[in-house]
């Protein structure tokens, strides 16, 4: 499915006091990444509610990037801890239900690893070029009979109705 | 409609996808049935009345004071009488988990229709000794005397107000008897919330329930058959899933009162996008682990249908609606 311009589009949720400074180091570091993620700011990676994530795949995000201070390191202590274990069972929901699970990945980066968080940007955005498009809404799509057999209906109760009430 | 003078309201009950519970439900307000017929002309109610859908069809447009609308949209069918309900309803209420979540029947979104064929037609102990050349149903037949249309059966199951407009909601699998009537009488009176809303309580079944509650933290999850939970503390701690923690109440926390968890089958409170994710953050919070691995191992041995746990009556309602289809 994948080719050759397809850039995934991807929802980044960052944490404010490693991730989000990692982003920035490798912006003043200059070092080079693919552009894909869209970076959300969070306050901390336990804050990710996963319907955010469930949110970003059904409105037609690629990928989903969930990073936070490593763990131990939490800003709040252990909140990461929450992420993690949220991130887990996120996961084994969403591969039953059918999303790949390198779609949606956790990464660990403390504000002085730009580059690890570059990297991190980059494999993500490989492993999605290789997945392809999501493209969520369309599961919801019928095939063609849909409105045909509506109007079906509505003609034969029109022609039922004919008789005077 | 609140002066009792006053010519008597219509009232209608539809069902589609739904098991016929909701519209039971509905009798179970006892002998206040006869004040809503005291109240309300019943022009179509499948399970208890006469009512045939021509007569709704030749109504002027909005002469139904209130609809009460069960069950999901599975068929072309079941969307042309959500459309034509719509139409003909001053107020039409969503009423119960399947049209509101989508519910069990929600539940075959996992599958597609040629796979829920394949499971009633060709694979079913019951249907296919009887079945050998694997006949189904066609949306058209051609017979001497024309052209017969069966509804066309859809491979994803809509809730009804992924389908049409909705104005309320009566969440539950089905409604108790006692928030039936509340509403009815909200109806009644004209004390209605803003459109909308969920007429029902806005707090989780956890504060409805008696049980003792402390630190939740917890190494295994069980499921139901693998132990007798005590009848005294919290069954979540009990490392039953219970769903109360994510749940609307307003059941007065009927089954964690008879030692049975939560199921979720009132959905999520206002503001809440999508139940299943909800509930699994709460769940996956206590788990009392820090490393990946057990994390994984916890979660794979004691909920091994997360999609079956968290969406059991929400699926068709929630931000995916289903499982991903196999080729798109």
């Amino acid at each position: 499915m994948s080719n050759e311009t397809f850039e995934p589009k991807i929802v980044g949720f960052l944490c404010n006091w490693c991730s989000y400074r990692a982003a920035d180091l490798a912006g003043s570091a200059r070092i080079k990444y693919a552009p894909n993620v869209r970076i959300i700011r969070l306050m901390c990676s336990g804050r990710v509610d996963p319907t955010f994530v469930v949110k970003a795949l059904a409105d037609g995000a690629d990928g989903v990037m969930i990073a936070g201070c490593h763990p131990g390191e939490c800003h709040y202590i252990e909140q990461n801890y929450k992420a993690m274990r949220r991130f887990h069972l996120l996961k084994q929901t969403l591969t039953a239900l059918g999303v790949e699970p390198d779609r949606v990945q956790l990464v660990w980066a403390s504000a002085a690893e730009g580059q690890r968080l570059a990297e991190a940007i980059d494999k993500l955005v490989a492993d999605i070029k290789r997945l392809g498009p999501l493209r969520w809404p369309s599961n919801w799509d019928e095939d063609g009979g849909r409105l045909k057999a509506l109007e079906e209906i509505v003609k034969e109760h029109e022609e039922a109705m004919e008789v005077p009430a | 409609m609140s002066n009792g003078e006053k010519p008597k309201g219509k009232l209608a009950l539809y069902w589609a996808a739904s098991c016929g519970g909701c519209e039971i439900a509905v009798l179970a307000i006892d002998e206040k049935i006869l004040d809503v017929a005291a109240a309300f002309d019943i022009v179509m109610w499948p399970c208890a009345a006469d009512g045939k859908v021509r007569d709704i069809e030749r109504m002027p447009d909005g002469s139904i004071d209130v609809c009460l609308f069960n069950g999901g949209i599975r068929t072309s069918e079941q969307e042309y009488m959500a459309q034509l309900m719509r139409r003909k309803s001053k107020v039409l209420v969503s009423f119960g988990s399947c049209a509101t979540e989508g519910c069990i029947p929600g539940l075959s979104n996992m599958n597609t229709r040629q796979e829920v064929f394949d499971t009633v037609y060709k694979e079913g102990s019951s249907t296919a000794p009887v079945n050998p050349q694997d006949v189904r149903p066609q949306p058209e037949t051609k017979v001497p005397e024309g052209t017969l249309h069966l509804p066309i059966f859809y491979d994803t199951l809509k809730t009804l107000d992924q389908t049409v407009d909705v104005d309320y909601y009566l969440p539950g699998c089905p409604p108790e008897a006692e928030n039936i009537w509340k509403a009815i009488v909200a109806i009644l009176e004209g004390k209605l919330p803003p459109k909308g809303s969920v007429i029902g309580m806005n707090t989780t079944v956890c504060d409805e329930c008696k049980r003792k509650r402390n630190e939740k933290k917890i190494k295994k999850f069980y499921r139901t058959w693998q132990i007798i939970p005590d009848e005294e503390t919290c069954l979540l701690e009990q490392g039953l899933l219970c769903c109360g923690i994510a749940t609307r109440a307003g059941c007065g926390a009927l089954c964690p009162q008879v030692n049975s968890p939560c199921i979720g089958c009132h959905g999520g409170n206002d503001g809440v996008a999508d139940y299943g994710a909800r509930l699994l953050s709460g769940v996956a919070s206590v788990i009392d682990s820090g490393d990946p691995d057990e994390i994984d191992r916890i979660i794979s041995e004691g909920i091994p249908d997360p999609v079956g746990s968290f969406y059991r009556f929400s699926l068709a309602g929630s931000q995916l609606r289903r499982k991903k289809k196999s080729k798109c």
